[in-house]
């Protein structure tokens, strides 16, 4: 692993969140606690509906008026090792601190880029915000252009509709990196793009991380693309992260009946002919979430206690974690599936 | 349209159209040619596509966006027709199919769309979505044989109980229960043959593996012939292990073989990019993965189609004067047992050697 454990960036400790909806309160996000630490990539893997998105947003305080956060903190630690909760800061602190110490991509390039304004416009208008000259900012444009394999004079000077798909997202990294913050948030990065853009991004990706040493906190429904870039990967269902571990944990040891579940739905090109199951039935409701564990009404090794009391996070070898009575059972199934 | 007036009976026994041959393909394409015109320029979109299926077979067409599969799967299905180049239905050209026939052949070839968001009516409710069709064709006489029939279509694609099913409208469904709905209206009319295009794409990870399962179990229990069309080799490789893979590239097939030879020793360059590059869910594995590293990243524009073999310019075993000449016909090498557009595998070249 390459990233610092005695390092950590940004620490959140039972977030909770929620929409107002007219059928009563969405509780999308609750209690969801981890630690992102310098230089890590953490991969949020889920299904749609999980609450991926939701803890993207409430990490950036950027919840749309319906959502409000309820509880819990974010501790952000800045590189003179200043420690502040953004919960607390004020709007126009907020402005500072996003793209200066935490930048976005967003899945769907086109959308992201302004289209009536040159890639330089850009460039220049961020720095302009963050007090950051053009000569530099220019300077900066064009080195980081050139480390996502671009060609920087050309690109400089486009228009986004001027630029492919795949380019447009090495743009976008490249502007994420601009003010070189500490922590990039990436949501499905190379979902809505071909295969071998797919693997120019993730290679590039790879690349800058070596170089610039940033955290990367990463959500995908791709396990494959999980699988390849993080070091750390948090299973989500209903609202909260039910387990946590090194990427090699999770996926050859999974210790949760969802994870095991999720990683056995997944069909692979490796392997020749595969049994693969799905997970029955859908997400749940979160405005009336099951009782006791929330995936048991669709959990293949439910038990009596899953139906009534929530599991506790415990701690297992190495830095897993993981919320599920039934640990025992799913990893004696993982270990034939292993064979 | 003569058919309101004979009994439906006659219709379904003659809905194979007089040629039950099972040595005679279902399907032909003959030097499919096809263009669109956008801005005065001829866009071609499909070029010299020869492909041959046999009934009850599975075969995916995969391929990046703008290779030509969607394309390919309507003018299968007869949503578009070609420029030039022949299609053969049970042995026949479909521009000889006429009247009662025809509507017969437009039957048996139905579409499996990618969003069911947008192919089911949202005013509609679900019984009225497999009713129109059913009416519409006289699948069934009377309302209690046609209740009968929605209610068995409906148990087929697993949505059950389906009274719980019937009166509700696409909005009150999760997307996996929607793409029940369309595969089971592509059945009201008991079609051969069954173009799904990207049909789980759109619903998550965790439940696609049951709708391929429950296409394959209706592909075998009802004798269909399934054409899948996606981006996901993985998922092309579950779902056709059985089957065929044809593999696409700016308009042409440039490898079609069955799956497990395709997916474990591709043969055309562009099929080993395409398998090298795509990240595996397996830490370890996904690691060692060296990813075929192009000549360049850029996919040419379908106005400027590069000469020769359209992948040169990308391509790491690019043979100067010979790839960028000459266009690669789809042929199978000697000792191979699939079909490869690619000229130096033909001539037997070592790809491996040429690599730099």
């Amino acid at each position: 692993m390459s990233f610092d454990a005695n390092h950590v960036v940004l620490s959140v400790r039972d977030l909770s969140a929620s929409y107002l909806a007219p059928r009563g309160r969405v509780r999308a996000l609750s209690k969801v606690s981890f630690d992102l630490h310098a230089g890590e990539t953490l991969a949020i893997i889920g299904e749609s509906g999980c609450g991926k998105s939701t803890l993207n947003l409430a990490l950036m305080r950027q919840l749309p008026q319906n959502a409000s956060i309820d509880s819990g903190s974010i501790i952000y630690t800045y590189r003179d090792k200043r420690q502040v909760d953004l919960l607390t800061l004020s709007k126009r602190q907020m402005r500072t601190y996003l793209w200066s110490e935490c930048s976005m991509v967003f899945q769907g390039a086109l959308n992201a880029l302004n289209p009536v304004i040159r890639i330089s416009d850009m460039v220049y208008d961020t720095a302009a915000a963050h007090g950051l000259g053009r000569s530099e900012a220019r300077k900066r444009a064009m080195k980081l252009f050139e480390q996502v394999r671009l060609d920087p004079e050309r690109v400089f000077h486009s228009y986004p509709h001027e630029l492919s798909g795949g380019m447009r997202q090495r743009v976008l990294l490249a502007l994420s990196l601009i003010l070189r913050p500490q922590i990039v948030i990436m949501d499905e990065p190379t979902t809505a793009v071909d295969i071998l853009t797919q693997r120019s991004i993730l290679d590039v990706l790879k690349l800058l991380r070596e170089e610039l040493n940033f955290s990367v906190m990463f959500i995908s429904h791709d396990l494959a693309v999980a699988a390849e870039i993080a070091d750390t990967v948090a299973t989500m269902y209903a609202g909260e992260i039910v387990e946590i571990g090194s990427v090699d944990d999770v996926f050859y040891r999974p210790h949760h009946a969802y994870t095991y579940s999720l990683l056995n739905a997944a069909p692979r090109l490796s392997v020749g002919e595969q049994e693969l199951t799905s997970i029955p039935g859908s997400p749940p409701d979160l405005i009336e979430p099951p009782s006791g564990c929330k995936f048991h009404p669709r959990c293949a090794f439910v038990q009596e206690v899953c139906r009534t009391i929530t599991p506790p996070m415990l701690e297992y070898e190495g830095r897993q974690k993981a919320a599920c009575y039934e640990t025992e059972r799913v990893l004696q199934a993982q270990m034939v599936k292993n064979v | 349209m003569t058919k309101n007036s004979e009994p439906s009976s006659e219709l379904r026994s003659s809905d194979n159209l007089g040629s039950d041959q099972s040595n005679i393909p279902i399907l032909e394409m003959k030097s499919i040619y096809r263009s669109f015109v956008k801005d005065r320029q001829q866009i071609p979109v499909l070029q010299n596509i020869n492909l041959s299926i046999q009934r009850d077979e599975v075969i995916c067409l995969v391929g990046e966006s703008g290779c030509g599969k969607t394309t390919a799967g309507k003018l299968i299905t007869g949503l578009l027709e070609p420029s030039s180049g022949e299609i053969h239905i049970n042995g026949r050209s479909v521009t000889d199919y006429k009247g009662r026939e025809k509507s017969l052949l437009r039957r048996q070839l139905q579409i499996v769309h990618q969003d069911p968001f947008a192919s089911l009516n949202p005013a509609h409710t679900i019984g009225d979505i497999l009713s129109f069709p059913l009416k519409r064709h006289n699948m069934t006489e009377g309302g209690a044989a046609l209740k009968r029939r929605i209610w068995e279509l409906l148990t087929m694609v697993d949505l059950t109980p389906p009274g719980d099913i019937v009166n509700k409208y696409p909005h009150q469904l999760s997307g996996g229960q929607r793409q029940r709905v369309s595969i089971a209206r592509s059945l009201t009319v008991e079609p051969k043959l069954i173009v799904a295009d990207e049909a789980v794409s759109m619903v998550d990870v965790s439940i696609r593996i049951t709708l391929l399962k429950m296409l394959k179990r209706l592909q075998r229990d009802l004798g269909l012939t399934i054409i899948f069309i996606t981006h996901d080799l993985a998922l092309a490789k579950y779902f056709a292990w059985e089957g065929r893979i044809a593999v696409m590239y700016l308009g042409r097939i440039v490898e079609i073989g069955r799956t497990p030879d395709v997916i474990a020793n591709p043969s055309h360059p562009y099929t080993r990019a395409l398998l090298s590059a795509v990240p595996e869910a397996d830490p370890e594995l996904t690691r060692r993965k060296h990813a075929l590293r192009l000549r360049s990243d850029e996919i040419p524009r379908l106005t400027d189609i590069p000469t020769g073999c359209s992948f040169h310019p990308r391509c790491p075993y690019f043979v100067r004067g010979t790839c960028d000449m000459v266009i690669p016909e789809l042929m199978r090498p000697p000792g191979y047992e699939k079909e490869v557009a690619c000229i130096p595998v033909q001539q037997g070249m070592m790809l491996q050697e040429t690599m730099e």
